[in-house]
């Protein structure tokens, strides 16, 4: 399964590669749009990264059961014997590491032009490592849900957008707490906490989606 | 209790008993509304600080009481169409949202115009507002997946997931936002935790928080009649009811008033 998906994914190196420039570009805009002074960019190079990774990934996740849900491949492994959560876990894992994993390691050379202070790498690295899983697995929920609908895109962002504030408000503040020097442990306990919580509820609450979907 | 529970699920039954309860309803709400605002505006005491403004009070915080509570029955009743499939909770989900929506945007407005002289700024950042407006948010989101939906019971059954899922995230986004509230502004405005509020101060408060409750059962009574009908047109019994010459008229004008109310 999870070498059907990869294989899925490096037949279509777009679907890879148009995040990774999406998030570049998005990234991009801010110091175009708001000053390029380096004092300034340091202090919001942390959350412009997070944002800009939160909306590539939420674009890539529209496809997450797109293809699938088209050629009738989804179906077939909803009435496979296999349960379907742990096939919603594989491709929610499969399209995590192709898709959002080359986000978290451009994310540094992104944090260097945005002068992002040295203390800040290692926070950054960790709540993207920690954050963005959770991320992929509650909107794999809204993606599920909206899989049958003609224009699904904007539907998705606006059902899963809300759910993902507490993950941004954790990941920017450990971000803030490193770059003044201090502790981020407490940051990092509470992403690890979410990423278990949604690691054991999301998988199943997405099998109940796609099958809600399926019937419409 | 269950044969009970079972009677009230049948939309023809609850169409027919919720007939009879909504003048009695609907005259309580009006009872409690003017009663409330009666003693809001002239029975409460100026506040010493801010003096009349205040009393905006009355409609902010019933609004903001109800804005939580009605995202809390609308995913009770998705809970129950997700796992009985009642067809009279998903007629509910569906009626709750909108007004949710809207009484949320109503605390969000008056939280603006009593904000405005008291603290000199139509909006602030604080914890309280950060989480309707992402209550607000979460109205939203389920009020478009299921107007997205064709099928009626495919899009109640996709917003009750939807809602329940908020549900669950709802205390967590609740506490990031304090918390986050904490650590960027240490010095927030506390105004209605006040050690101690005179009886003349909160029993109109409390009158209002009622009459607000009250309101929404009314309001809510009639979408669900309206929607009632408009589902079950196929029926025999709503068929009945449309050629019944007297019958038809009170329908038509509650009609009227249902869509009035959800505009």
């Amino acid at each position: 399964m999870i070498g059907r998906e990869l294989l899925i994914a490096a037949r279509y190196p777009a679907e890879i590669l148009n995040p990774l420039v999406f998030f570049l570009m998005v990234v991009a805009l801010f110091p175009l749009g708001i000053s390029p002074e380096p004092e300034f960019l340091s202090l919001i190079a942390g959350p412009v990264i997070w944002i800009a990774a939160l909306l590539a990934l939420m674009l890539s996740l529209d496809s997450l059961f797109k293809n699938d849900f088209d050629d009738g491949s989804l179906e077939q492994l909803l009435i496979s014997p296999s349960p379907i959560a742990m096939m919603v876990l594989v491709k929610v894992i499969t399209h995590w590491f192709t898709t959002v994993f080359p986000i978290i390691l451009l994310a540094p050379v992104l944090a260097l032009m945005l002068h992002l202070p040295a203390e800040g790498y290692g926070a950054l690295f960790l709540t993207l490592l920690l954050g963005t899983p959770t991320i992929s697995l509650i909107g794999g929920i809204g993606a599920a849900l909206t899989v049958g609908l003609h224009r699904g895109g904007v539907l998705l962002s606006l059902i899963v957008l809300p759910l993902f504030i507490p993950i941004l408000v954790f990941s920017a503040s450990a971000i803030e707490a490193a770059n003044m020097g201090m502790l981020y442990n407490p940051q990092l306990a509470i992403l690890a906490a979410m990423l278990l919580l949604a690691l054991l509820a999301a998988p199943f609450a997405t099998a109940f989606a796609l099958k809600i979907s399926i019937n419409n | 209790m269950w044969t009970w529970f079972h009677k009230l699920s049948s939309p023809k039954w609850f169409y027919q008993i919720s007939g009879r309860w909504l003048p009695w309803i609907a005259c309580a709400a009006v009872l409690f509304l003017t009663a409330g605002l009666i003693m809001a505006l002239a029975y409460a005491p100026a506040d010493y600080q801010q003096g009349n403004s205040f009393r905006i009070m009355y409609i902010h915080v019933p609004s903001a009481i109800l804005a939580q509570s009605c995202y809390m029955m609308m995913a009770v009743a998705g809970g129950i169409v997700l796992i009985w499939r009642i067809k009279l909770a998903e007629m509910a989900l569906k009626c709750i949202a909108p007004f949710g929506a809207s009484i949320t945007f109503l605390a969000l407005v008056t939280g603006g115009i009593w904000g405005y002289p008291t603290w000199g700024t139509w909006w602030v950042w604080d914890a309280r507002g950060t989480s309707m407006l992402i209550l607000l948010f979460l109205y939203f989101g389920v009020i478009a997946l299921q107007s997205a939906i064709s099928t009626a019971s495919g899009a109640a059954r996709a917003g009750s997931l939807l809602a329940l899922v908020g549900l669950v995230n709802i205390p967590i986004i609740k506490y990031s936002v304090e918390w986050w509230n904490t650590l960027h502004q240490p010095a927030t405005f506390k105004l209605t935790e006040k050690p101690s509020m005179p009886v003349e101060m909160w029993s109109p408060l409390l009158v209002m928080v009622i009459a607000f409750y009250l309101v929404f059962g009314v309001v809510l009574i009639l979408r669900l009649r309206n929607e009632i009908l408009e589902r079950e047109h196929k029926t025999n019994w709503v068929r009945k009811l449309i050629e019944t010459p007297i019958e038809s008229s009170t329908t038509s004008v509650e009609k009227t008033s249902a869509t009035k109310r959800g505009a």
